[in-house]
This record gives C-alpha cells, sequence and structure tokens, in this order.
C-alpha cells in the first residue's frame, strides 16, 4: 500500500470523515486520495485559518476533522490555534509537511522550517516528527491520542518521509 | 496557452516595467524567461503579491504590473475591497487563473469551479475589471498600460507548469536591485 493510502486508511479507521486541506508539493498524493476516498468529506480551504473554522464546526456538528497542510501555516494559524482550538479545547489532527528540511530545494522554506518546532513547542502543542516511512506505524495511535486529550496535534512530515522532491 | 506560454508572450511588454509575481512557479518562469531588475519575484509568502503591488504603486508613480495567481488571491480575498477602495491608476492587477495551485501540482481551486474571480472583483469595488482569454492578454496588457486606470486583469488559461529550477538568488539582493530600479 502506498503511504498516501495508508495515511488515508488511518484517518478513515481513526473514524475520520471530514477533512480541509491547503496543498504542498508533498502532499499532492495524499490530498488525491483523500479526495477520492467515499468515507470522506473533502472540503479545500482557501487559506489554513479558514479550514480551522470548518473542522471546528465539523467537531461540534458530530464528525472527526483533520486539516492537512504545510509548515508555512502554523504561522498563519496561531491566532486560530490559541482562540478556537485550544480555548474551547477541540481535537485537531495536523498532518504537516515540514517544508524546509533536508532535501529541501527552496532556500525560503528554510525560514519557516527552523521556528516550526519552536512555535509548536511555545503552544504546548503537542508534536510528532515523521522522517522514515516506518514512523508512520504511529499514526493510529497519535490519531486516538488526539480525539482522547481533544487538543491539536502536529504530524510533520518531512521530505525524507516522502521520499525526497522527485529531480528538483 | 498555459501561464508560461502567456509569461513568455507578454514578457516584452513587461521587460520595463516594475513587476511583482506571484510566489513559486510563476517566479520561477518569469526569472526563466527574462529575468529583470524590474522584477521583484516572491519566494516564500503566499497570497501577498497584490498587496506589494498596491503599497508600491501608491507610493511612487511608476506604473505596477503585479501576476498573481488564482489561488493566492483565494487566500487573501480582502485584497480586492483594499484594491477597489484604494484607487492607483498606475497599478494593473493581473491574475492568472488557471483554476488551480499550480505550484503544489494543480489541485483544484475554486474558480475552477463556481467561483468567478472578475464578479468579485467588481463586487468589491474595482472598477475597470477584465476577463481576458489567454491568447488576448497581451493585447489586454497593452491596453491596460495605455489606458492609465487602475485595471484588474482576469486571465482565464490552463493549468499546467514549465519545468525551470528554482530562484536561488538572495532575497536581499533581489530587493535591493528592484528598489534600485524602482528609483531609477
Ligand atoms: C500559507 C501557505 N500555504 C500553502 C502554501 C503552498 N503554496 C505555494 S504556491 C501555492 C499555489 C498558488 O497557486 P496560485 O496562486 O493559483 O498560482 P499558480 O501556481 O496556479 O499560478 C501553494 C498552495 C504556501 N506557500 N503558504
Ligand atoms: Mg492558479
Amino acid at each position: 500500500m502506498s503511504i498516501d493510502k495508508k495515511i488515508t486508511e488511518d484517518l478513515v479507521n481513526a473514524g475520520i470523515s471530514f477533512v480541509t486541506t491547503v496543498p504542498c508539493k508533498q502532499l499532492a498524493g495524499v490530498i488525491d486520495e483523500i479526495d477520492q476516498h467515499p468515507d470522506i468529506f473533502h472540503i479545500p480551504s482557501n487559506k489554513e485559518d479558514e479550514g480551522m473554522g470548518l473542522c471546528a464546526g465539523a467537531w461540534m456538528g458530530g464528525k472527526r476533522p483533520a486539516i492537512i497542510m504545510q509548515n508555512t501555516a502554523i504561522g498563519v494559524t496561531i491566532n486560530t490555534l490559541a482562540t478556537l482550538i485550544q480555548y474551547y479545547r477541540m481535537p485537531l489532527p495536523m498532518l504537516i509537511s515540514y517544508r524546509g528540511e533536508l532535501r529541501e530545494p527552496v532556500a525560503c522554506q528554510v525560514e519557516m522550517a527552523v521556528y516550526t518546532k519552536a512555535l509548536l513547542a511555545q503552544m504546548n502543542i503537542p508534536t510528532y516528527h515523521f522522517h522514515k516511512q516506518a514512523d508512520a506505524e504511529e499514526l493510529p495511535m497519535i490519531l486516538d491520542y488526539t480525539f482522547m486529550c481533544n487538543k491539536p496535534v502536529a504530524i510533520l512530515t518531512d521530505a525524507n518521509f516522502w521520499g525526497g522532491y522527485g529531480d528538483q | 496557452m498555459i501561464r508560461s506560454e502567456i509569461l513568455k508572450e507578454i514578457a516584452p511588454i513587461l521587460r520595463d516595467q516594475l513587476v511583482v509575481c506571484n510566489i513559486g512557479i510563476p517566479s520561477q518562469e518569469l526569472h526563466a524567461i527574462d529575468d529583470q531588475p524590474t522584477n521583484f519575484y516572491m519566494l516564500g509568502t503566499m497570497g501577498l503579491a497584490s498587496s506589494i503591488g498596491l503599497g508600491l504603486a501608491l507610493a511612487q508613480p511608476k506604473p505596477v504590473i503585479v501576476i498573481d495567481g488564482d489561488g493566492s488571491v483565494l487566500t487573501n480575498l480582502g485584497t480586492l475591497p483594499t484594491i477597489g477602495n484604494n484607487v492607483a491608476d498606475n497599478y494593473i492587477l493581473m491574475i492568472i487563473d488557471n483554476g488551480s495551485y499550480g505550484s503544489t501540482g494543480d489541485q483544484p481551486t475554486y474558480t475552477g469551479k463556481k467561483t468567478d474571480l472578475a464578479g468579485m472583483a467588481r463586487a468589491a469595488g474595482c472598477e475597470n475589471v477584465v476577463e481576458v482569454q489567454d491568447v488576448d492578454t497581451g493585447k489586454a496588457l497593452t491596453a491596460a498600460l495605455e489606458s492609465g486606470k487602475m485595471t484588474v486583469m482576469i486571465v482565464k488559461c490552463d493549468s499546467g507548469n514549465a519545468k525551470n529550477p528554482v530562484i536561488t538568488m538572495d532575497p536581499v539582493v533581489i530587493r535591493d536591485r528592484f528598489m534600485k530600479a524602482v528609483s531609477a
């Protein structure tokens, strides 16, 4: 099974049925899978904080949500994480492409990479870092944990996890 | 036509103008086709090309052309009312509307579905909004420049990307040579 399929299956098996996305090159495959999965309502958002609003509403409406985004979006969503997701104690798995790590071709991406873990730590957001595909074995546990503790939880997935950037 | 074909065609028009270019592949394409000190390449922030360009147009008299994207305008939709209510007649916002997030693998945006950017720009208060088919971009851009009126162009084209190297120029160098070109 491809890693994109495995992640999608793990989300579905955790009861997640509402997924919002803002794309990243690294996330293209998993977004495709999610878009096609009959048990997931995929709602693309135009901005990551918009996506978190959608997830908050879906959670209150009885669905288990998730957001898929790039780590640059941590910068976009700090306020929403603090004043919506954390303040109202809502669970939110965040599958995040960790751009700007080893093998990154775009120098600018490193600028947010060096803040990513510090910001997440500052916000007391439980953070997991997938570096190898075997690390994804923990994904079902991380998802259970998220809906157990009702917190936003970050799953950082770096370029080595995704197998690099192709020929770029 | 895809974005890179349009850029190739309008490169001679862009050449001597101040250009603020959208993040990702659009900037890589413009850089590969015709790198100029008058080009400001956005390397990392999504959604702000239109705002950077408006600030620049309001601050100085030279024409400013922003090459933006549908996905980027949708992520900073507040830009349209700000543009509509702060008219700068030296400002041209050219939105390459390929209905997708090109740089990240052509995932569809809502403009490829029911959302009409031209209608949104008009409703936001922008007065000269023109919808242009890819092949007519050059003509429409020349007309916008000659009109001396703030213009929002929605350029409808196919999604797809040319393969170009990433821009390795130092961002401070991009900024510095651009500022020199602005004040030249
Ligand atoms: C906050 C944030 N989220 C996601 C991204 C990833 N990203 C970079 S470029 C891009 C697509 C931009 O699409 P559009 O403006 O339509 O330009 P096109 O490439 O289609 O011409 C995305 C989603 C980002 N840079 N920043
Ligand atoms: Mg686009």
